[in-house]
């Protein structure tokens, strides 16, 4: 039970640190999803190629940023976690704001522009590929679209209390 | 020994010579003896002058050491002369895991710690100068680790490597040094005159893990020098996520110094220690 003062204390932590919560949030989601495509499209399903041969100079290039920006994203995101909660500023709503915003964005990012334009691997080696593409994107578009809605809202919010203390 | 099938040209190097193999890996067991004992009589001495050496950083040195050891003795090192794989575990070995550990054992403060009074000003002295201070830089030291690995896998040094014996040292000490030089950069475990800042090092370490993680690709689709398919595939992928292992702890650690700096209540490096006075 917390008394009202606490609450308000909790508030502005979360507004100090709204940044690194979205930061923190970011991360954790693409490196959270980096590893569900490792695990699940690439080991489990072997829907995707460890290279395919009609992969573009620059999409081995992107590729390999991309999965090294996940790797320390992962980490570093668990890490920003910690610090977040031992300051008791941890704001889920914009946390999860950003998560989504990472899953979503890294999803799309990887089947529009590497998928497509790259031609890195393809999301399965199959006729009907379209299929495949279709919801792969929708579902990364929709994902991506919540993330930005709870970061807005939440940017409102802690506007609204800045202007009001301030 | 296996000398069956392809590369029997390699022999002419005399590494596959059953008596001069036992020599070399009897030389170099003597070596990393001597440098587990020097680390742990450091550590024992530094007691009587300074806090408890933590005990920590005489695991991660005695590790490292093996980790080099397994590297450039026994059955690995002679296999990696005629196989791709087994040369990928040992660059894995050497130029990451084992330069990630020595990093970790703060092997400077130690020395440091270790010299007469003059002798460790001398040192300190030395780190400052300029081409020191140019090599232990973040961007430097990757341009040496991954950039280094670059040009032996496409310039021909590493067919030349298998065929002369020098050569061939020559390239594992760079492979250790510079991975040495970069773990001990971007983590700054050891005290350095000029620390770059967490997202500078950040920055360097992401780019240069995608450096390792393109030529791991880039050796799957075109293998270097006259390496037969087969092994260049599976050499590449065991780099990549052999690569991707080491990377984990080296991350790891560097985001575990971010945490402990940027504990809360804790004052700016510049101002003054509150707790000790």
């Amino acid at each position: 039970m917390r008394t009202n003062a606490p609450e308000s204390s909790l508030l502005s932590a979360r507004i100090t640190y709204a940044s690194r919560n979205l930061w923190s949030g970011f991360l954790a989601g693409i490196g959270f999803i980096a590893f569900v495509d490792e695990v699940v499209f690439h080991q489990l399903l072997h829907w995707h190629h460890f290279y395919d041969k009609s992969t573009s100079a620059v999409g081995l290039v992107s590729d390999g940023l991309f999965h090294a920006l996940n790797w320390f994203a992962t980490i570093a995101g668990m890490f920003m976690v910690s610090d977040l909660r031992r300051r008791n500023a941890i704001w889920p709503k914009r946390w999860w704001g950003g998560m989504l915003l990472g899953v979503g964005g890294f999803q799309l990012y990887d089947g529009t522009i590497q998928h497509k334009w790259m031609r890195i691997h393809q999301i399965r080696y199959v006729d009907n590929i379209f299929v495949y593409d279709v919801v792969w994107n929708v579902s990364a578009a929709v994902i991506l679209i919540i993330g930005i809605m709870l970061i807005a809202q939440t940017g409102r919010l802690a506007k609204r209390e800045t202007e009001r203390d301030g | 020994m296996n000398m069956t099938g392809h590369h029997a040209g390699h022999a002419a190097g005399g590494h596959h010579d059953a008596g001069t193999g036992t020599l070399h890996d009897a030389l170099f067991i003597l070596l990393f003896l001597v440098l587990i004992g020097f680390y742990t009589v450091a550590a024992n001495a530094s007691k009587r002058r300074f806090n408890r050496w933590p005990a920590m950083r005489t695991i991660c040195w005695i590790l490292g050491v093996l980790a080099a050891a397994a590297a450039l003795t026994g059955p690995l090192a002679a296999r990696a002369h005629d196989d791709f794989v087994y040369h990928m575990l040992g660059h894995l070995l050497l130029g990451m895991l084992s330069p990630l550990l020595i990093a970790c054992s703060a092997p400077v403060t130690l020395l440091l710690r270790s010299l007469t009074i003059s002798s460790a000003r001398r040192m300190a002295a030395w780190l400052k100068t300029r081409p020191v201070r140019l090599l232990s830089h973040p961007v430097t030291a990757s341009l040496l680790n991954v950039g280094g690995l670059w040009v032996l896998y496409y310039t021909g040094l590493y067919s030349a490597m298998q065929h002369h014996p020098v050569l061939h040292v020559l390239v594992h000490a760079h492979m250790f040094v510079a991975g040495y030089l970069y773990a001990a950069a971007l983590l700054c475990i050891d005290p350095r005159p000029h620390r770059a800042g967490y997202g500078f090092r950040a920055g360097i370490l992401v780019l240069s893990l995608a450096g390792h993680g393109i030529l791991a690709k880039v050796l799957f689709a075109y293998p270097p020098g006259d390496v037969p398919i087969a092994q260049a595939e599976s050499g590449a992928q065991l780099m990549y996520y052999g690569g991707d292992a080491v990377d984990l702890i080296l991350i790891f650690l560097f985001c575990l110094q971010w945490y402990k700096s940027a504990r809360p209540g804790r004052r700016h490096k510049n101002a003054s220690s509150p707790a000790i006075s």
